[in-house]
């Protein structure tokens, strides 16, 4: 069997490239995405530790953060799709104002 | 995409059966396919190259890079947690399958579960209402 540590280290190293897809990308489509992949790298910690620890829980979050992830990117994209119409741009540095 | 279906993968290694299915039917089929679908109603033009901002970026990667790598020595220095079963120990049976997650989820987690409903409930009102063209 794999230890644990090999899969915290995958998480750990997903979450980085979601941090830097974040950080460095200004289309907020693949913004959007490396949120997503963020959401996973946790979820991956979560249960690695669940099998780690022979606990259920672990994998009850993981069932709650996928919940929340769908319903994040179901009203995260329909936002994108307004912010298009709106100002025919998906680029993050020309969408720096609150109001339409 | 492909790292979405095998972190599925993976759940399946860790034992985590349903949690692994769901993997495959809520991120690989609904949420990419989500994606697919905001990108093609986009029609977006070619995007011109991000070349300028090549100091940032490697701020960026390096204190990603720093963040990956304190975790995994943490990991390796101090072992992951008091609780030490051991990846080598069989979990008991009936470990990560849908039985034993639905049990949790309808007895110590029923209010979350429920709140779940609303919370996605929500979602749906919020997206479509966004999403149109025009209120009226």
């Amino acid at each position: 069997m794999v230890p644990t540590n090999y899969f915290i280290a995958l998480s750990a190293i997903l979450f980085a490239i979601g941090a830097v897809g974040v950080l460095v990308r200004r289309n907020i489509i693949v913004i959007f995405m490396s949120i997503e992949l963020m959401l996973n790298a946790a979820n991956l910690a979560f249960v690695a530790f669940a099998r780690h620890q022979h606990s259920m829980d672990g994998q009850v979050i993981v069932f709650f953060v996928m919940t929340v992830a769908a319903a994040e990117a179901a009203v995260g994209l329909a936002i994108i799709l307004q912010l298009f119409r709106h100002r025919e741009t998906v680029n993050a540095d020309e969408l720096t104002l609150l109001r339409w | 995409m492909a790292a979405l279906f095998l972190l599925a993968v993976m759940f399946l290694f860790l034992d985590a059966h349903l949690v692994a299915a769901l993997q495959v039917v809520v991120y690989a089929g609904a949420i990419m396919v989500l994606f697919l679908f905001v990108i093609m109603l986009l029609s977006l033009q070619e995007e011109p190259s991000e070349t300028r901002r090549c100091g940032w970026r490697l701020v960026a990667a390096a204190a990603a890079s720093l963040f990956a790598l304190a975790v995994i020595r943490a990991v390796w220095v101090r072992g992951v947690g008091a609780v030490d079963v051991g990846m080598g120990a069989a979990p008991p049976a009936g470990f990560g399958t849908t039985a034993a997650l639905s049990e949790r989820l309808f007895t110590q987690y029923a209010l979350p579960f429920e709140i779940t409903s609303i919370l996605l409930l929500v979602a749906i009102v919020g997206a479509v209402a966004v999403a149109k063209r025009k209120l009226r």
